[in-house]
């Protein structure tokens, strides 16, 4: 483990080869080992394709242009080969049944282990690890189709925990999911991140969750990093937010709303904003 | 006669295969011109309940009664007129190579004079603020537009109920908005809106009514802020009221009081500096 910095990202302009315009521009970017990051923006903003720099995906396996340096736990993700970066950055996409392709749920947590190469002998005690971490002990035997949506989308974290990586990207993990299934996924994401000490990185639209659990936040907007910092010193800047499209969780606004100015002390979160409240 | 368009009498739904009960014992009136947001976890019975109202399936037992005809006794395809359904991703409804041509689908396909279906289209490019778009193809359209296309092409089948499923899901603030928006028209011209979602704000802001389903049974019905003030309810069904309301339900002064929906109206009632003219 060399240094605190599990992800550097310096000067990185991307344009998919389909494109006139960068899908990313100038992007600098230091993420923590440990940190829990959220990416918020418009659809089109440059989220998704930020997700996939971190594990190579862009440039290996996608035609675009591509300019910068991008450095994950020490690897350069532009010529590291894809199948490397998978035992360090995990991906999740937002519907988990694109990714469930087997007849049960432990073929379906093997099949990045095969991928790697793993041992077959160790294959069985890391998937049911990987299964005992999302909160589906015991269920090696299930079909993932019969799984509820939050099911299906702890079982594809576990396919890629079942890698040990060391950070997790996850692309709107819960658009598809009902209010029992998005529970479920942003509370293991959140124990992974405080007890496991992954790096996790998520891009979602709703803001409320992003200041519940992000400890900083990036703002796209047309591939450019427009905002950083943590959801107080982000979401006290409401205005320039809007005018991006984008709104600030009701808590924050309520304070604007009563005259909060104390930039710094704004609350972001239901407790925090009853508290304001009730301290005012 | 009861004036509500639709009417769910004591339905019980058994889907054959399995045996599972997926509704058990609905009763439900909507009036004619209601904003309805229907709520529930994923397999509670929220669409199973929507594919009674068309006639797409047909009650085990009990009566689904649309626009006073019995749902058992007409075919989908009868009922289309009468009710619309929108589905969440506008990709899966979208197939023709101009939007002109596909809001004229519907209406053709319904056997309308090439007057009528003429009249319909340009009712909705004016509606729906589309005409510029005219002939453009569909699939080059934004996001938010296509969602738009995938509405109006129902709308120019002129039915008086919009049955709207997840209308706002994966949909970033600025195309939420649009949507709420549009929903708010609807409502305002007559039609009856019915919105089967998970998204809480949306009910807020749109419905008129909403109900909760929980394992195949309706456990909640009234107003949005009514609803939303049911902490048994709510804890119940891990359905997460919009945050301001959370807010307002927390606060110890306000305690015993219904939740407050939005923003504007919290602050006021707390007493602070309003934004002038916002």
């Amino acid at each position: 483990m060399a240094g605190e910095i599990a992800i550097k990202i310096e000067g990185l302009t991307f344009t998919y080869a389909a494109g006139s315009k960068p899908a990313l521009s100038d992007i600098n970017l230091e993420i923590k080992r440990g940190e829990y990051l959220g990416i918020m923006g418009l659809n089109g903003a440059g989220k998704t394709t930020l997700g996939l720099s971190i594990n190579g995906i862009v440039p290996q396996s996608t035609m675009g242009f591509y300019e910068g340096k991008v450095t994950v736990e020490g690897l350069d993700t532009s010529t590291t080969p894809v199948r490397e970066m998978a035992r360090t950055v995990g991906i999740v996409f937002d519907n988990p049944e694109f990714q469930m392709s087997q007849v049960s749920a432990a073929e379906e947590v093997a099949l990045g282990l095969e991928n790697l190469g793993v041992p077959t002998e160790e294959m069985p005690p890391r998937v049911s690890a990987a299964l005992a971490t999302v909160g589906l002990p015991g269920f090696e035997e299930r079909s993932p189709m019969g799984l509820s949506g939050g099911q299906q989308q702890r079982l594809a974290i576990a396919s890629v925990l079942a890698m040990h990586p060391r950070i997790l990207f996850m692309d709107e993990p819960t658009s598809n999911l009902d209010p029992i299934g998005k529970e479920e996924v942003f509370e293991l994401a959140r124990k992974l991140n405080r007890e496991d000490g992954l790096t996790v990185i998520v891009a979602e639209h709703e803001c409320e969750v992003l200041a519940a659990y992000a400890d900083r936040i990036v703002v796209l907007d047309q591939g450019k990093i427009v905002m950083i910092g943590t959801p107080s010193e982000v979401f006290a800047r409401g205005d320039e937010l809007a005018k991006l499209g984008l709104r600030v969780p009701q808590a924050t606004e309520l304070a604007l709303d009563l005259g909060g100015s104390d930039k710094k002390n704004l609350p972001v979160t239901t407790e925090a904003a009853v508290k304001w409240v009730e301290a005012r | 006669m009861s004036d509500a368009i639709i009417q769910v009498k004591d339905v019980r739904y058994v889907y054959a295969r399995g045996a599972v009960v997926a509704l058990d014992g609905i009763s439900l009136d909507v009036p004619a011109g209601q904003s309805l947001g229907i709520v529930g976890q994923n397999g509670s019975g929220k669409t199973t309940l929507t594919k009674l109202f068309n006639g797409l399936l047909r009650p085990t037992s009990g009566a689904v009664i649309v626009d006073g005809r019995d749902t058992a006794k007409h075919s989908v395809q009868e009922m289309a007129g009468t009710i619309g359904y929108v589905f969440q991703n506008p990709n899966h409804q979208l197939f023709a190579s101009s939007v002109a041509e596909e809001l004229a689908f519907g209406p053709t396909n319904m056997k309308m004079s090439p007057e009528e279906v003429k009249a319909k289209v340009e009712e909705a490019f004016e509606f729906f603020d589309l005409g510029q778009y005219r002939d453009h193809h569909p699939y080059r359209l934004s996001f938010p537009l296509r969602k738009l296309v995938g509405i109006a092409s129902v709308f120019t089948m002129g039915p008086k109920i919009f049955v709207l499923d997840e209308p706002t899901t994966g949909q970033d603030h600025q195309t939420t908005r649009v949507i709420n928006r549009l929903i708010h028209k609807l409502s305002e011209r007559g039609s009856t809106v019915i919105c089967v979602t998970h998204d809480m704000p949306l009910v807020a802001d749109v419905s008129e009514r909403m109900i909760v389903m929980w394992n195949a049974k309706m456990i909640a019905d009234g107003t949005p802020k009514q609803v939303f003030s049911d902490t048994e309810v709510m804890q119940r069904t891990h359905i997460a009221p919009p945050q301001i309301a959370q807010i307002s339900m927390q606060l110890k002064a306000r305690k015993g009081k219904e939740a407050v929906l939005n923003v504007e109206e919290l602050a006021a009632e707390l007493g602070g500096k309003k934004k002038g003219g916002a």
